[in-house]
């Protein structure tokens, strides 16, 4: 019975309560999410507020102009945009998803071969936005002689996007359970059969989510363009892949870059319309992922 | 009956589980998708391509000595210059700026995420974490150029260029939050929580546990991090394009207006430098500089991130 005795304050290892610093600890850390969430907050209404005077139908049924801030708008911009992104989809979602299941389900690690292009693509993703600019003015433009298109800007920010797709691609093909293709398998399909109608259907929200997360960040790149001849006055609309062009971010480059201060509102005005597109897509791939991630 | 037990038990002299006929199309479909794989190696391969021709021929016009022994840069200038540290010194300069705004905040931000944040939490702020990754960088530098240097230039007691290193690095910093955040709270989340439970258990608190435990099992995960967020930063363009400018002076005072590498190439690569002029070959002289530089912290970073996960799987 001695040992019941003991006085309170030998057996009390840890103390009363939690002591002062683990709060501060704790109230730090969450004062850095707090600090990126306020960021994000006064951007969008700094940008908003500056942007709103301009943020009319003006601003996407003109051509841009330097000398008339009053009538110019971004709309070779916004179609130059969309010509891009269409293309990058059609190249680069088909070759990295198909990338994606050579690497998950087919690519032997013990390889050296198959290391080397895991090792490339995780080093790709990484190369600066400007550096794919080079390759697009020393291969595409130049070298195949695509000159300053669309199709040239399309076949750039698709090797730029590759990578993201391709790493996404992979997440989701991964998170299929063995079990799923060893059961095809037993039932006599083969590999492609069990992949096309077994792995890729039950991947599908996965890939798409990654899909659109890639293809966002290619509306909002601009550094590749500067390169390609998308930063000169474009007052038409891209006819067809061969026509030269320019893309919305560059225009707002452009308008940020011009002294007066009415083409500053107009950028403003601009990035509300490019960051409505992308927060729609984000949400949208937010959703998908919330609606159809399955636990298996 | 009888016969079925026959089929089932003597097979014929064909019947191996080896298959019967050679699937061509099963060949075909694979052939397809390596090829598909293939495409990134030949963006390497593009890339370097792309670089080598005009570098070689950039350093037989101008040595190596000049290039990387002299302090004066403006090779669109006539006479033309050629030394690279400038750019070199506010690409680190502004690198550095970036760091130490991303560093903290982005670690906090991970442990938080990792070690303390309900599901229901983690829910709101990691949507925050991925708008914030997915904002264009020349919004970034609206932002910079436009908000943050008025700001600073109102509040600091000495003076700031409209176009400064400062509020650049700032924005930069702000940028690579996520990157820093996301994958060092990947290298917390995977190391194993009988460490966490064995602190506990000797007593330790969750601030204890979280920072004298959990942070060095993860530590070359969050080295792999950092590194591929000082990667991005280096080769950032349009933030330091619009809010640090393109003025190439010799100069380590962040309120100055200074050209990295970067906006070095954005802004020659843009005017109309005539091709195999040496203002062109320029472009690809720092392009092979600077792609150097981050393939170099890249590929560390691959090597220390596949180096923890050897450790924990």
């Amino acid at each position: 019975m001695a040992i019941l005795s003991t006085p309170r304050s030998q057996v009390d290892l840890v103390g009363k309560g939690r002591p002062l610093r683990e709060h501060l600890f704790r109230i730090a850390l969450l004062s850095s999410l707090a600090i990126a969430l306020i960021f994000l907050a006064l951007l969008l209404a700094y940008t908003l507020t500056e942007g709103w005077p301009r943020l009319d139908s003006r601003l996407w049924e003109n051509f841009p102009s330097v000398r008339r801030p009053e009538t110019a708008g971004v709309l070779s911009g916004i179609t130059g945009t969309l010509w891009i992104i269409g293309l990058t989809a059609l190249m680069a979602l088909p070759t990295g998803v198909l990338a994606a299941i050579y690497l998950e389900e087919y690519a032997d690690n013990t390889r050296w071969y198959n290391r080397l292009i895991e090792l490339n693509i995780a080093n790709l993703a990484a190369v600066p936005s400007i550096v794919y600019g080079i390759l697009g003015l020393g291969i595409i433009a130049r070298w195949l002689d695509f000159g300053f298109t669309v199709m040239t800007g399309a076949v750039t920010i698709s090797l730029l996007v590759l990578p993201i797709v391709i790493i996404s691609a992979r997440e989701a093909i991964r998170a299929v359970p063995p079990s799923i293709r060893e059961g095809s398998l037993a039932l006599g399909a083969t590999q492609w059969q069990t992949i096309y109608r077994q792995v890729l259907p039950a991947s599908i929200p996965g890939i798409a989510t990654g899909s659109i997360l890639a293809l966002s960040r290619a509306i909002g790149e601009a550094a590749p363009f500067l390169m390609l001849g998308a930063a000169t006055l474009v007052r038409f609309n891209p006819d067809g892949v061969w026509s030269s062009f320019t893309v919305l971010p560059l225009q707002i480059y452009n308008l940020i870059s011009q002294s007066r201060e009415e083409f500053h509102i107009l950028a403003a005005a601009a990035i509300v319309v490019l960051l409505a597109i992308l927060l729609l897509m984000n949400s949208l791939a937010i959703w998908l992922r919330n609606r159809y991630q399955k636990r298996w | 009956m009888a016969s079925a037990n026959n089929r089932a038990t003597a097979p014929g002299p064909n019947r191996s589980l080896a298959r019967s006929r050679p699937r061509y199309g099963e060949a075909a479909v694979k052939v397809l998708l390596l090829a598909a794989a293939l495409v990134s190696i030949a963006t390497t391969l593009g890339i370097v391509a792309a670089l080598l021709e005009p570098t070689i021929e950039f350093f037989s016009e101008v040595s190596l000595g000049e290039f990387f022994g002299s302090t004066s840069w403006g090779p669109l200038f006539s006479p033309p210059s050629f030394g690279v540290w400038p750019i070199i010194v506010a690409t680190l300069e502004i690198t550095l700026i970036a760091i130490i705004v991303a560093i903290p905040l982005g670690l906090a931000a991970a442990i938080y995420l990792s070690e303390y944040a309900t599901p229901r939490v983690r829910k709101i702020f990691k949507p925050v974490l991925e708008v914030l990754a997915g904002i264009p960088t020349v919004v970034f530098g609206f932002f910079a150029f436009s908000f943050v240097t008025p700001l600073l230039q109102d509040i600091l007691p000495f003076s700031l260029d409209p176009r400064n290193a400062l509020s650049a690095g700032l924005l930069v910093g702000v940028m690579i939050i996520p990157i820093v955040a996301s994958l060092s709270e990947d290298a917390m989340s995977a190391v194993p929580r009988s460490l966490r439970e064995g602190s506990f258990a000797l007593g330790a608190s969750k601030m204890t546990t979280s920072v004298s435990v959990v942070l060095p099992a993860a530590f070359s995960g969050i080295v792999a991090a950092v590194i591929l967020a000082i990667s991005r930063a280096a080769g950032e363009t349009m933030i330091v394009a619009i809010a640090a400018g393109f003025k190439s002076i010799f100069t380590f005072n962040p309120g100055s207006e200074m050209a990295t590498m970067a906006a070095f190439i954005a802004s020659a690569g843009s005017g109309d430098a005539p091709v195999g002029s040496i203002a062109y070959k320029t472009i690809f002289a720092v392009g092979s500089l600077l792609f150097i530089m981050t393939f170099a912290m890249n590929w560390f970073s691959a090597r220390m991130v596949k180096k923890y996960r050897e450790v924990y799987e």
